[in-house]
């Protein structure tokens, strides 16, 4: 087996893992650690078909590197911007919580 | 005459000119400035300037403009190209913006220190945001600048459906964020198979490449089934309604008429341009029945809400579903797809839903701020309180149902003689069925609001300003019905 058939599977190993877990959990923060993994195995698969790409004698064809970096930036820009949500989320669900409990006791 | 030798840097300006506006806007809240929107107005009025060049330089020369960055040509270099469909669209963006921003001007006019300014802030950058990614997916030529397009979209799209910050729409947000992210993770996966096989990712240049084989075909039906989700195509629409209906009015229309068309239109360049050969009738078969399914399946969802927004949410999956008809009637032996009626039919129901989708979420916020609620059993005497919305939201629910003279009546015959020119009598069936539901669940919500109020209602008033926004929509809605009863040549431009 060679490098690139074993980047290959692997990237299509954790491609696998994470659909999976994107469409299995329901848990907000695990979806997101889901695509996160898939987003790795595709990144890594821009990376074998660097490998495979390079015919033109070069180590390796430069397009899919800065395709993965732009990539990885936005992947990371959506992780960021999910947390940021949840994170909302939870505010928003205490407060109101909150504001239900003292609706009921008539605290208000 | 596809390559139009002058580089056009109109084309660029439709991507700098918003992005220009959000960072002027970000630079003149740390200068101390605390109002936004003017900055916004000055950005949007030249945005439209901009649109309105690009169609007319389209129109006139008959060719698609081009760009080429930095003066890298493709396979090296991104190119920016707007033919035909991509000039109708960009106008019909800039449109709708504008409109949307009239809309929206006095209801996001807090001064930055009021507890409503961070919100007016975030709403006009986000809307540059938005405006400047849509652009770029419209013509962008090269598969990842578009991926990264998407994502842009999505990003200022989600936190407009949470602009309020109550859970409910957060929640809505996070499951629309989560969908969009899946949907762009298996465009990705498609796109990296692509490079793979071809080592370019331009579409015109892999248009005179691709071969049909098995990885080429899983290339491109994972990017589909991605885009699909991002467009909320029937079964994966569930991210859709919560998310349309809780964001403030002016997103809703925003969302409602231009995001979710951006998907499609990707979906229509991956399959007319990148995918080899004819097009596959199983595939289209497939698409078409899927739509199908989200006309009836929705609009009757529609007909049984109790809330106008989600109402008018449900009926864009269904609007949407008419759209996925296309890829089955535009397949006619012996004729390009682009001169077929229901290539027509079909740009012309993407344009007439887009301006009828955002007068309707436009006129339902005024009635919603009008009365204090959006019950549509309780709307009895929003006639008499906002009678220019109620009338604008009638104009665009005739587009919807597809009656005389509307934008959507023409796009729906046209659609309709496709369908019966290509012998698929069950989409000619789903067609005027789904006409009738939209007539129910619209004249549903006409007639209760016609209706007298048992008890005089104290109403709040709003700025007429916004009800003749909201108008304005719904009459080029409505204006679209005197556009000819044959393929159009604009659409046709700067086609292979």
């Amino acid at each position: 087996m060679t490098g690139t058939t074993l980047y290959g599977l692997s990237a299509c190993l954790l491609v696998g893992m994470g659909l999976y877990g994107v469409l299995a959990h329901t848990a907000p923060l695990r979806r997101v650690l889901a695509f996160n993994l898939l987003g790795a195995g595709v990144f890594l698969l821009f990376g074998v078909g660097a490998r495979r790409g390079a015919a033109a004698g070069l180590p390796g064809d430069p397009v899919p590197q800065a395709l993965v970096i732009t990539g990885i930036v936005v992947a990371f820009a959506a992780t960021a911007l999910a947390f940021m949500l949840m994170r909302r989320l939870a505010a928003a669900r205490a407060r109101e919580a909150a504001d239900a409990s003292a609706d009921r006791t008539g605290g208000r | 005459m596809a390559d139009a030798p002058a580089p056009s840097y109109l084309l660029v300006l439709a991507l700098l000119v918003p992005v220009i506006g959000m960072l002027a806007m970000t630079v003149a809240r740390l200068l101390g400035l605390r109002r936004v929107e003017g900055i916004a107005a000055v950005a949007i009025a030249g945005g439209l300037a901009i649109a309105g060049a690009i169609a007319l330089a389209v129109v006139r020369s008959g060719a698609a403009l081009t760009y080429a960055v930095g003066g890298w040509e493709p396979p090296l270099g991104l190119a920016l190209r707007a033919d035909g469909v991509s000039a109708v669209m960009l106008a019909m963006a800039a449109l709708v913006v504008a409109f949307v921003a009239l809309y929206a001007r006095p209801q996001f006019a807090a001064d930055d220190d009021a507890p409503e300014g961070r919100r007016a802030f975030a709403f006009w950058s986000l809307l540059m945001g938005l405006w400047s990614a849509l652009n770029l997916v419209l013509i962008g030529e090269d598969l990842f600048n578009l991926f990264v397009a998407l994502e842009l979209l999505t990003f200022a799209a989600v936190p407009l459906v949470c602009l309020d910050g109550r859970a409910a729409t957060l929640e809505a947000a996070l499951r629309y964020l989560v969908f969009a992210l899946i949907g762009s993770a298996l465009y990705l996966l498609g796109t990296a198979i692509l490079y793979g096989q071809y080592g370019t990712l331009d579409i015109a240049t892999l248009a005179g490449l691709t071969r049909p084989d098995l990885a080429t075909h899983a290339a491109v039906a994972l990017m589909i089934g991605g885009l699909m989700a991002k467009a909320a195509l029937f079964p994966l629409h569930i991210w859709l309604p919560p998310a349309h209906a809780g964001a403030p009015a002016p997103a809703s229309a925003v969302l409602s008429a231009l995001v979710v068309k951006a998907p499609f239109f990707l979906i229509l360049r991956l399959w007319f341009d990148v995918l080899p050969g004819p097009p596959s009738l199983p595939a289209a078969q497939v698409f078409a029945g899927l739509g199908a399914a989200a006309i009836l399946v929705c609009s009757v969802v529609a007909l049984r809400q109790e809330r106008l927004k989600l109402m008018i949410a449900y009926s864009t999956v269904a609007q949407i579903g008419y759209l996925f008809l296309m890829f089955r009637l535009t397949i006619e032996p012996g004729v390009p797809a682009w001169e077929t009626i229901g290539w027509t039919g079909g740009m012309l129901q993407l344009v007439s839903h887009a301006f009828a989708k955002a007068a309707m979420f436009l006129a339902a916020g005024l009635i919603a701020e009008a009365l204090g609620h959006d019950r549509i059993a309780d709307l009895a005497g929003a006639g008499r309180a906002v009678p220019v919305s109620l009338f604008a939201f009638g104009l665009a629910g005739l587009s919807l149902m597809g009656l005389p003279p509307s934008g959507g009546f023409v796009a729906k015959l046209l659609l309709l003689n496709a369908a019966t020119l290509a012998g698929a009598w069950w989409i000619a069936a789903v067609i005027s069925v789904g006409g009738l539901l939209a007539a129910a669940y619209v004249t549903r919500v006409l007639k209760r609001a016609m209706a007298m109020p048992p008890a005089p209602l104290a109403t709040r008033p709003v700025a007429l300003s916004r009800e003749l926004a909201a108008l304005a929509l719904a009459l080029i809605a409505v204006a679209l019905g005197l556009v000819p009863l044959q393929p159009f040549e604009l659409l046709a431009i700067g086609r292979p």
